[in-house]
């Protein structure tokens, strides 16, 4: 099984291909990988609850660990009443921790 | 023994959020006890250039020290200072080819001029590796 670290910098209203690089993430984990998608910078807007289509459950309930950068969250101003329960909060420093893992495969979209 | 970070940076100053991204990154991995080297080619190797003035902000109605806005020259040579303190290393080399298309040959203490080789090289030593692209 091989580790991977996705981390997602865009807003997926800007971009199609950001529904691919999560794509991506589920199909790993579909084939059993452990994986991680670390929303940072404008990839933290898809956390909010009310976005339509929200690939987060997907992603979560595939084994895909979400993760989202606190400090963009708050530079975004959304609140965790406002934040979607799959995306869990976590800082760069741990983002540090699972690019310095050992194997770990990065891959920055 | 320390274990090395490879960051390869090429986005150019100001021009979006991966700059203070990348900043944030090797600040962290500083603070850690991790030594990083940064290969900035493209528009990263602009973040060094010494020449960068802050400005006021007349829509603001502030002077450049209310306004305390940093340069990215600063913030690099605050990692500089970082890497000192925590006894890391951190080692920047802008690569010299995209310096001289640029004219961004007059940086702050601290990087070097280097190319493609180098990063080639640190990332066979390197315990992880990590490109941060642009648009």
């Amino acid at each position: 099984m091989a580790r991977y670290v996705l981390v997602e910098s865009r807003d997926p209203f800007e971009s199609r291909d950001v529904s691919y690089f999560y794509g991506l993430a589920a199909d790993l984990a579909a084939k059993g990988e452990q994986v991680t998608l670390f929303l940072v910078q404008n990839g933290a807007l898809v956390s909010r609850k009310g976005a339509q289509g929200n690939p987060l459950d997907h992603l979560v309930k595939g084994k895909v660990e979400v993760l989202v950068d606190s400090f963009s969250l708050r530079e975004r101003g959304i609140q965790d009443s406002e934040r979607h329960p799959s995306a869990k909060p976590s800082d760069i420093g741990n983002l540090v921790d699972q690019i310095m893992e050992e194997g770990a495969k990065v891959l920055w979209h | 023994m320390a274990k090395t970070l490879t960051i390869s940076i090429m986005e150019p100053p100001y021009e979006s959020a991966t700059s203070t991204t990348a900043m944030r990154i090797i600040d962290a991995a500083l603070r850690k006890g991790i030594n990083v080297n940064v290969f900035a080619y493209e528009g990263a190797v602009s973040l060094t250039v010494k020449d960068q003035k802050p400005h006021p902000n007349p829509v603001h109605g502030t002077s450049v020290e209310e306004e305390k806005h940093p340069n990215t020259k600063d913030l690099v040579a605050s990692l500089f200072e970082l890497a000192k303190e925590k006894g890391v290393k951190l080692e920047w080399i802008n690569c010299g080819l995209c310096v001289d298309e640029r004219g961004a040959g007059n940086w702050i203490d601290g990087p070097r001029r280097g190319g493609p080789p180098d990063f080639h090289k640190w990332v066979q030593e390197s315990d992880a590796t990590l490109v941060i692209p642009t648009k």
